[in-house]
């Protein structure tokens, strides 16, 4: 069989194998129960609370969960801002360079404290080593809200009537510490020894083999890519990402990368069934993932493979498939296996520039962030896919006429309203978004030309990317987006907030109400969650919702582009 | 929400302690132990030193050449072209790298030209290209250079780097190595 599609399916079943295990671990950290790892783990975490001054064993209510969650993102923020808008005068920044606009400042503050990492500056020249450091705080603790905001959701999810939800920064502290901190240290050991740089002195300058001088980036990388990769994060260290030699050195470290990518969303489905000790829950949950993301994957690395349609007549060998953006040491295939990892969690980290991919993989990476919750976001991509179960529940519960119930509790309209509008709120940003750039575009073209790198559909494409990915809280790009101006900074800036912290209140309110009301025992009447039926129902209501929204956009953009060909 | 602002202030101010210092200098730590002490991998010959992952620009006929590059091999800004498939430049410009290829490598026919020669990789540093387009090259550089075919089909042999395991992922050559490879060979 062909080695590249052998990798791939290798990379599946490898990251698979691990999240089985690792959402055992993670259910037996949020349940409070014993580990092989907490003769090490116990007084850390103790120090933790100690020097912040927290009692972990104060629960919270889903009000006082969310003012937490708040509090200290808003915190991170202003810290953000004033270390991007000074990092010319501040230590740590051998390359001399520059301090970021306020409007940049703005934008990389918002994407990286949202677990986004929409990136309109270049690591090479934007950021000093402190700025990236500072980023790479971010990278882990915006990835641990979401974890612990998904701890609380699963919390409510239990057979009890409760309030009390157990306390945030308890979540917090033991994701970062048990979870991420351990799995991103292995990580980085396997770079640091396969050529990615983890130093603290400046370029490197040498004569090439022909005789030219050639500066080389560095940098402490090694230490920043695993948790890039591990917290649904996707910040490239290097401007273009994992496709950057150094960031990505070989195939080893790409199998490694790319595993990262999906280990903590699929351990999560795993988490929630061990939680909630509902393991046919949390099967119906993975098949339907499994499911999206197989659609979405399988033609997209066909495409890739069979080649640039348009480079066919100019009769040259495509035996590698479309190469233009993509790495030898990869290969099409591995290339568009990471695509649809990125985009269909909220990783939004590359090893091929997707800006050039086939239109259809283009369109099939836009349709995994408008979808948004196949596997999605550390934390996040749960709690988006419960938005669905719920409604789901309520179109089921409509359909054979009885009350719609979730896990033993009564789901009523302010449950469904407050879901309603979590749905609709995702193609409403990405749409009108998209809609006004192409308005201002259309209305005068001579002023906006240096947004767009290419013409005609793929244009279209560039911007409704940048909206589904700012949305989603991707990160990703098509990157010929001339995206480092104030209108750009600000509008998905605003975009990527709203993207993040709605889609947390939404499902943590939902939540919060169903764990306050009576449980109600499951009985012959109940409309079973757990079977393949309700399964393809949850589908079909991702599919209709989510997916269909955005047709008439992706038919203007990728799909007019295809037919082109 | 007042009184989550000082454990907030607090807790972040641990975790930059933690993170961004303690787990920072362990890795680097660990990365004296690694080969080039974290500096990146390199190579010396002659005297000179290289980056073994980073990809140069290799232009002359005498030497293999490596894929276009949309920064020009620039280590210090790297980048990809983020040209869309269709777009009219991009097929212009694979068109023109076909002529250039055709008019320094007589008797090869465009059939025999593979995708990763004319098209510019994601990074711009690509270090590799495929075997095919090391083969395609070989009459030109043996006419150059005065070599017989088949110590270079041997270099190139010798050169390509199986899959992982022989399982995984494609095969490829690093261009630099064969080029200094083929420098010894005289």
């Amino acid at each position: 069989m062909n080695t590249e599609i052998l990798g791939v399916i290798f990379m599946y079943a490898t990251v698979v194998s691990m999240a089985i295990p690792l959402g055992r671990y993670i259910g037996k950290i949020f349940n409070y129960e014993n580990t092989w790892l907490d003769k090490i783990f116990h007084p850390l975490d103790n120090l933790f609370f100690k020097l912040s001054g927290i009692d972990p064993s104060n629960e919270m209510n889903w009000k006082e969960h969310l003012a937490a969650l708040f509090t200290i993102n808003a915190f991170w923020f202003v810290i953000s801002l004033f270390v991007l808008t000074n990092m010319s005068w501040l230590p740590l920044n051998p390359d001399s360079n520059p301090s970021m606009s306020w409007d940049l400042a703005f934008n990389t503050s918002v994407s990286f404290v949202s677990n986004t990492n929409l990136q309109h500056y270049s690591g090479e020249t934007g950021l000093s080593y402190m700025g990236q450091l500072i980023l790479m705080l971010w990278q882990f603790i915006s990835a641990a809200t979401g974890i612990a905001i998904c701890a609380v959701v699963f919390n409510a999810m239990k057979e009890r009537t409760a309030d009390k939800l157990g306390n945030f920064y308890s979540y917090f502290v033991r994701t970062c510490t048990r979870i991420l901190l351990p799995i991103a240290f292995v990580g980085a050991i396997i770079l640091v020894f396969n050529g990615t740089p983890m130093t603290f002195e400046g370029k490197d300058t040498i004569t090439t083999l022909e005789g030219v001088e050639q500066q080389v980036s560095r940098g402490p990388a090694a230490a920043f890519i695993p948790i890039k990769q591990l917290g649904t994060n996707g910040g490239g260290y290097y401007g273009p990402n994992s496709t950057n030699p150094m960031e990505n050195p070989n195939y080893l470290t790409n199998i490694l990368e790319t595993v990262f990518i999906f280990l903590i969303p699929i351990a999560l489905i795993f988490a929630m069934g061990y939680v909630l000790n509902r393991r046919k829950l949390a099967l119906m949950v993975y098949g339907v993932m499994t499911a999206g993301f197989l659609c979405l994957v399988i033609p997209s690395i066909y495409f890739e493979m069979q080649g640039n349609p348009a480079l066919v007549e100019m009769g040259i060998a495509q035996d590698m498939g479309s190469m233009e953006g993509k790495e030898v040491r990869f290969g099409s295939a591995a290339s568009a296996y990471w695509a649809i990892n990125t985009t269909s969690t909220s990783n939004g980290s590359v090893n091929a520039m997707h800006d050039s991919m086939t239109p259809l993989t283009g369109m099939f990476a836009m349709l995994g962030m408008m979808i948004n919750c196949f596997y999605g976001g550390v934390g996040v991509g749960f709690i988006n896919f419960y938005v669905f179960i719920i409604l789901a529940v309520f179109i089921g519960g409509l359909m054979v006429g009885r009350t719609p119930e979730f896990l033993g509790k009564k789901v009523e309209a302010k449950e469904v309203k407050i879901a309603m509008m979590i749905a609709l709120l995702h193609p409403l940003m990405i749409l009108g978004g998209t809609a006004t750039a192409s308005f201002l575009y259309a209305s005068n073209p001579e002023a906006y030309a240096e947004w767009l790198n290419n013409p005609g559909a793929h244009g279209f494409g560039e911007f409704l990317y940048e909206f589904s990915s700012s949305a989603a809280n991707n990160g990703s790009g098509f990157e010929g987006l001339g995206d480092d101006t104030p209108f750009w900074n600000i509008t998905t800036g605003l975009v990527m907030l709203l993207g993040r912290y709605l889609p947390i209140i939404g499902p943590v309110a939902i939540a919060g109400i169903l764990a306050s009301k009576k449980y109600v025992p499951e009985s012959a009447g109940t409309l079973k969650t757990d079977t393949p039926t309700f399964g393809i129902l949850v589908f079909a209501v991702i599919a209709i919702l989510a997916a269909l929204a955005f047709f008439p956009a992706l038919t203007l953009g990728p799909l007019s582009e295809y037919f082109s060909l | 929400m007042k009184n989550n602002i000082i454990p907030a202030i607090r807790l972040t101010l641990v975790c930059l302690v933690f993170f961004c210092g303690i787990y920072t200098m362990a890795v680097w730590a660990v990365a004296q132990l690694a080969p080039g002490q974290g500096k990146g991998f390199t190579i010396t010959e002659n005297g000179k030193t290289y980056h073994i992952n980073v990809g140069q620009s290799f232009t002359s006929d005498s030497y293999f050449w490596s894929r276009p590059s949309a920064v020009d091999y620039d280590a210090a800004g790297s980048g990809g072209s983020n040209f869309g498939p269709t777009n009219p430049d991009h097929l212009a410009e694979v068109e023109a790298r076909i002529d250039t290829f055709l008019v320094h490598n007589p008797g090869i026919s465009a059939s025999q030209i593979p995708s990763d020669l004319v098209t510019a990789s994601g990074s711009g540093l690509d270090p590799h290209i495929s075997v095919q387009a090391a083969k395609v090259q070989i009459n030109r550089i043996a006419a150059e250079r005065n070599i017989s075919e088949l110590s270079l089909e041997e270099l190139i042999d010798k050169n390509t780097e199986k899959p992982l395991l022989g399982l995984f992922g494609t095969e490829r050559i690093n261009v630099l190595k064969l080029n200094l490879d083929l420098e010894s060979l005289k």
